[in-house]
Formats: structure tokens, C-alpha cells, sequence
């Protein structure tokens, strides 16, 4: 029994307090992370595949008393799967990397990415030195990474294994250099 | 070569350390070597190798997101892994500063480095970057200094192109 997304999306994040910074990637947890609650310490992104995790880890450098989520869908995690070698080597304590994994291209046309046909990026997050990775496949697996997320001190991957759907979608800010700015007033290191 | 003449990778990281870059990211090569030796020795900066170019300007929207500035160091071919991945300075204005050493355009030896070095000025241009090209090793910190100015004083791509005959040729006899 897979998770549905939007839901899963809203279970990780309830109760979420000030020290967690959120990277969606581009396409659908974007809109999924928009529907749970649009709030300055999101930067949601429209382009830039592959990118999410690597966001994520030059933001987590930055601030380490902060923790970050990064919570991306599988066929971007794949385009950058590079990025779990450099995290890996990295293993900031404040990074989560939790990717939506549905075995689809969901913004393109449900076409199959490699995660349904048997490429595990859990095996790839733990080959690349990530000290915990989780498969997170039901309601119980769900509450427990979301309490982590509360206070986890490791470098930390999660799968989340959510049904194919399409949700609708809603669409949050585009104006990057106003989610930018947004983002750096909330943290108070920019104007 | 003088002294003098080859220490313009230490007024790179002095460059560095006067604007207070806290994160190089870098893609491995023989024209940075010594800066990335630095920067691996500095204890305030936190140097992050890559697996290829383009996580860096990822990486460097990151820490800018975080409030702090990053320099990228790659080498002339790394410049085509970025070029999507730049949609995300320009569009959200990242300052990214781009360290780019040149092959392909003076005394290369290896055929294959010569289509993406002979594009690199236009591509970047093309990508809105400001280009910086130091020929000179005395033309290296001034225009460093630039480059700093222009990414994170306006929010832009600044990319300093180190010509291969600063560099000097690589030497391929065993």
C-alpha cells in the first residue's frame, strides 16, 4: 500500500517549526509542498533538474543550526545522482535528502523512470556513505521520518514510495528572484 | 617563469579570503591545483569536490540562499556540463563566481579539448555572464577583484577565464 503524495507531504511537515529550510524539486513536490502550507523557508523551483540536493547541501553548509529537507521526486534525484557521491563525502549533520518516489515521469506523461525497473536509490544513498536511509512504505514509516525531521543529526535519506497519481496542481510563487529574497530576509541574511 | 609570475594562484586565494568566500566547490584540475590545495588547507573555507561541474552552481545557490558566498573552480570543458544548470543564476540572480581555467586554445596537445574550449567566451555570454580573461599573471588579481565586485555586488554571474598561457602547457611526455 503506497502513500498518497500530498498527504504524505503534509504529514512530514505538520507542526514544522522556524529552523527547517525546505528545497522541493522542480514539477510536482513543488506543488505538493506549496499545498501543504506556503511559507518564506521554502524555495520552490520551476527549473534546474538535478539540482535539489545540491541546493540543499551548499545551504546546509551555510547554516548548521539549521536543518534542511530536501524532498524531490525520483527522475530528478536520477538526473543528479552524482550529487549522492558529493554529499556523501560531505555528510553535513542538518541535511535531509527524502526523495517521492513513484516509478514515473509525472509531470511529462507518467512515462517510467529507472527506479521502476529496479535502480534503488536507497542502495545508491547508502553506497555513497549516507549513515541513515530509510524506506519509508507506510503510515508508520511516514510519523517516524517526520518526527526525525523534528531533530535528526545525521546526513539522513529517506525513500518515500507514493502512489502514481496527479494530483491538481497548485502553483506557487515563479519569480525566483523573489523567492530568493524572500528566503535570505527570513534568515536574516539579506535585505 | 619568475616567483612572482607563478604565484597568481595565491592572489586567487587571497582574493578568496578578502571577500570572504566560505565554500569552493570544484571539479578537479592540473591549472587549479595549487588554489584548491589552499583552499583544502583553510580551515574557514569548506571546500566541496564534485562529481561534475553543474552541482556547483547548485551549490553555490545554496550558500547563497544561506547567506554565504562560494566560488567555483572547474576547467574550460566543465563549462558545458553547467549550461542548464546556469538557468538558475540567471533566472533567480545567484551570484555565482566561476573560476575557469582555458584548454583548447594554446599549445593544446589533446585534440578533444578544443570544440568546448574554442566556445567558451561566447557560451558564457550567451548564459549572461560577465567575462573577466586574465592573459597576464599581473592581470590576475585586479581582475579577481572584478569578478568578486560584479557576482556579489550586483547578483551575477562573473566568470574568470584563466588563458591557457598563464597556465602554462601540460606536459604529456612520461
Amino acid at each position: 500500500m503506497k502513500l498518497e503524495r500530498r498527504a504524505a507531504m503534509a504529514a512530514l511537515l505538520a507542526g514544522r517549526d522556524k529552523n527547517l529550510l525546505v528545497v522541493p524539486g522542480l514539477g510536482s513536490t513543488t506543488w505538493d509542498l506549496f499545498a501543504a502550507g506556503d511559507n518564506d523557508r521554502n524555495f520552490y523551483l520551476w527549473g534546474a533538474m538535478g539540482g535539489a540536493a545540491m541546493i540543499g547541501l551548499g545551504l546546509a553548509l551555510a547554516q548548521p543550526k539549521k536543518r534542511v529537507a530536501v524532498i524531490t521526486g525520483d527522475g530528478e534525484m536520477l538526473m543528479g545522482l552524482g550529487a549522492f557521491a558529493t554529499v556523501g563525502i560531505q555528510r553535513p549533520a542538518n541535511l535531509a535528502i527524502i526523495v517521492f518516489d513513484n516509478g514515473v515521469y509525472g509531470e511529462t506523461g507518467m512515462q517510467p523512470s529507472h527506479t521502476q525497473s529496479g535502480v534503488d536509490l536507497l542502495k545508491v544513498a547508502g553506497a555513497c556513505g549516507i549513515g541513515t536511509c530509510l524506506d519509508v512504505g507506510d503510515e508508520a514509516a511516514l510519523s517516524d521520518l517526520a518526527d526525525r525531521l523534528k531533530g535528526f543529526t545525521e546526513t539522513l535519506f529517506a525513500r518515500v514510495q507514493i502512489e502514481a497519481t496527479e494530483p491538481p496542481r497548485v502553483l506557487p510563487l515563479r519569480d525566483g528572484v523573489a523567492l530568493k529574497q524572500r528566503f535570505r530576509t527570513a534568515l536574516g541574511v539579506g535585505a | 617563469m619568475t616567483e612572482q609570475a607563478a604565484n597568481w594562484p595565491d592572489k586567487l586565494f587571497a582574493t578568496f579570503k578578502r571577500a570572504g568566500i566560505r565554500q569552493v566547490g570544484y571539479v578537479p584540475d592540473a591549472g587549479h591545483a595549487r588554489l584548491i590545495d589552499r583552499c583544502r588547507a583553510d580551515a574557514d573555507i569548506r571546500d566541496v569536490a564534485l562529481t561534475t561541474e553543474e552541482e556547483g552552481v547548485a551549490l553555490a545557490a545554496g550558500a547563497w540562499l544561506g547567506g554565504e558566498r562560494s566560488a567555483l573552480l572547474m576547467q574550460s570543458s566543465g563549462l558545458g556540463n553547467c549550461i542548464n544548470m546556469l538557468s538558475l543564476a540567471r533566472t533567480c540572480r545567484f551570484p555565482l563566481l566561476m573560476l575557469i581555467t582555458m584548454r583548447g586554445e594554446w599549445e593544446e596537445f589533446n585534440p578533444w579539448q578544443e570544440p568546448m574550449g574554442s566556445i567558451v567566451d561566447p557560451v558564457l555570454k550567451l548564459c549572461d555572464a560577465e567575462v573577466y580573461r586574465v592573459r597576464t599573471p599581473d592581470e590576475v588579481e585586479g581582475a579577481a577583484e572584478r569578478a568578486v565586485q560584479l557576482a556579489f555586488g550586483d547578483e551575477r554571474i562573473a566568470a574568470l577565464v584563466l588563458s591557457q598561457e598563464l597556465i602554462g602547457k601540460k606536459v604529456w611526455t612520461k
